[in-house]
């Protein structure tokens, strides 16, 4: 198990140079390059290329691969063309807020979704069932900033109860929950659709089994065949879709970020595009992927754990 | 199964399945109020009026209007050739990209099939909305940068989806009885494997309109969409939240409109995929 998830986390690495390998280069073929999108169109041509030296981009492109790859590994991840800060700074300023949101909305997510998944699995082809199934077919139709905008516009807008921007103040625990509620329930409320459809499909597979028959044969008690055989069997593929959606919960929390203003990752990245802040971009594209490789490799050791016919090899 | 049954078969269920049913009338409506815009909007969609800014919805305005006097409905009207346009074009770019790529790796198979499969991996770490994000940074907005963008972002998807259909299909006796007579690996593909996965290709590319569709109006609404004054949905959405207090409209209908038409999409979807996978009927 140790070993299996040792090698699995080495894996990782591959996928994140190849990842920050394609980042590299996409973003040195944009026309002008990062000297002329931080001095402007207005800039002289001396000026350039003054930057361009001062910035190593002068170089051949294999030696400026080679000394970022290098840097990236001391940890150096740059400076930003903007603020010209280290971009390491301000990644972790801004990561608790996007951490807060992708956990609290994940989190939301399952808790909702497995009983929801479960109850109306149970229920099939009656009303709870087609509830359900309308229910979660609304929420993976309904863009996350489409939702957060209602949920902005009902909650913080009209009834006043919780703040319409911002990401609170980090040490003060009572102010980070209090912006947190809004944003956490938009994500949480996509992640629940998509999670309560894969539980009820799954539930349903398990259901015709034949050990789930041979249970109920047997005499053990509906409880007994609802939540020893069949939802530990049925909770495996959901694991499995928790890792398959954790781009969708990326990409909703940027969204979601830039509903409410929160100063996390997302809005980062967004204003890094605007700003073609090609240093900052480059590394938080990079942590998105990474975060997308982590959560799949949590969920196949999840997996493990819930199944214990899985055999790590 | 005969095919000529199985197309029978497959519009029975289609049938008898009431939800998808609503879903193509719901998407056969949208795409003909897209087609037919600029007869049926009220007004022209660019057309500023500087004494209606910000009208509340009413008779003569239904959706009310924007900040430039512009008529909401009509903007929606238009918006939808955007939203529509992006979503089955970029399909149609990731198909065209992706199935001959997963078709040959799965059929293949060996280091071919390991190459396509490790660049799908790495491409498919990045979520489709910041891989979309990437692209447009670098390309600069336009309609086709986007369409190019979503449908980059969805070739290595299609092309897994290929490659895992392939690999069962591969195995079927009528590939190996092709292959017996001598046929060419070319003609095997064309003519053999690629017909029998398109059921499968067709229902995950009607998912992913509905996907395409939400990311393109997530793009827009970042601000990375088509050049203004074309209206697209994400971007009326994203100049409307400044207004959330005193224009609600300006944000709400436009969000609708993306709504239902994702999710007659996705209706439609869940009934293909009925028929793909009848164990989940019902």
């Amino acid at each position: 198990m140790l070993q299996y998830t040792i090698r699995r986390m080495l894996l990782i690495i591959p996928t994140l140079w190849a990842v920050v390998t394609v980042v590299f280069f996409l973003i040195r073929i944009v026309p002008g390059g990062p000297a002329v999108a931080a001095l402007g169109t207005y800039a002289t041509e001396e000026q350039i290329r003054a930057l361009e030296h001062q910035m190593g981009l002068d170089r051949p492109i294999i030696v400026q691969y080679g000394t970022f790859l290098a840097d990236l590994c001391r940890g150096n991840l740059g400076k930003s063309l903007i603020t010209r800060r280290p971009v390491i700074q301000e990644i972790v300023q801004a990561l608790p807020y996007t951490v807060d949101l992708t956990a609290s909305g994940l989190l939301l997510g399952i808790l909702m979704g497995v009983p929801i998944g479960i109850f109306t699995a149970l229920r099939r082809n009656r009303p709870p069932d087609y509830l359900g199934r309308v229910g979660s077919l609304i929420g993976i139709s309904m863009p996350e900033f489409y939702l957060g905008i209602l949920l902005m516009y009902v909650f913080a807008v009209r009834l006043n109860l919780f703040p319409v921007i911002g990401g609170g103040d980090l040490k003060d625990w009572g102010s980070r929950l209090y912006h947190l509620i809004l944003p956490a329930f938009t994500l949480g409320i996509i992640m629940t659709a998509f999670i309560s459809r894969m539980t009820r499909s799954s539930m349903l597979n398990v259901i015709g089994e034949d050990y789930v028959r041979t249970a109920r044969a047997k005499g053990v008690s509906e409880r007994m065949v609802v939540y020893k055989h069949a939802l530990r069997n049925a909770l495996i593929p959901t694991t499995t879709v928790i890792g398959l959606y954790a781009g969708v919960l990326m990409g909703g929390s940027v969204l979601t970020e830039i509903v409410y203003s929160r100063p996390g990752l997302g809005k980062m990245m967004v204003f890094a595009v605007k700003d073609r802040d090609y240093m900052t971009l480059q590394m938080v594209i990079v942590i998105f992927s990474a975060a997308v490789s982590l959560l799949n490799l949590l969920t196949d050791i999840l997996y493990g754990l819930i199944d214990p016919r899985i055999e790590y090899r | 199964m005969a095919k000529t049954n199985r197309k029978g078969l497959i519009l029975y269920t289609f049938k008898r399945n009431k939800t998808s049913v609503l879903g193509v009338i719901m998407a056969v409506i949208i795409v003909c109020l897209a087609i037919l815009a600029p007869w049926v909007s009220p007004y022209d969609p660019i057309d500023q009026n500087v004494k209606l800014q910000y009208a509340s919805p009413s008779s003569a305005h239904l959706c009310g209007t924007d900040g430039y006097g512009r008529d909401e409905f009509s903007r929606i009207l238009w918006g939808s050739r955007v939203s529509l346009v992006v979503g089955i074009a970029s399909v149609l770019f990731s198909m065209v990209c992706g199935i001959p790529l997963g078709v040959i790796a799965g059929y293949k198979g060996g280091r071919v099939d390991n190459v396509v499969s490790r660049f799908n991996d790495i491409f498919m770490s990045f979520p489709i909305v910041i891989f979309g994000l990437l692209i447009l940074a670098i390309m600069g907005p336009g309609l086709f940068k986007i369409i190019t963008a979503i449908g980059v972002a969805l070739t290595p998807r299609i092309a897994r989806l290929a490659r895992g259909s392939t690999l069962s299909v591969k195995e079927m006796p009528y590939i190996e009885a092709a292959r017996a007579v001598g046929q060419r690996d070319t003609k095997i593909l064309v003519l053999h494997v690629l017909p029998n996965i398109f059921g499968d290709i067709l229902v995950m590319g009607t998912l992913w309109i509905a996907t395409a569709i939400i990311v393109e109006a997530s793009l827009s609404f970042i601000g990375l969409g088509v050049r203004p004054p074309t209206p697209s949905w994400g971007s009326m959405i994203r100049d409307g939240l400044d207004q959330l207090t005193n224009a609600p409209w300006l944000s709400v209908f436009p969000g609708l409109a993306i709504f239902l038409t994702v999710f007659s999409f996705n209706l439609i979807a869940d009934g293909l995929r009925d028929i793909a996978d009848p164990k989940l009927r019902g």
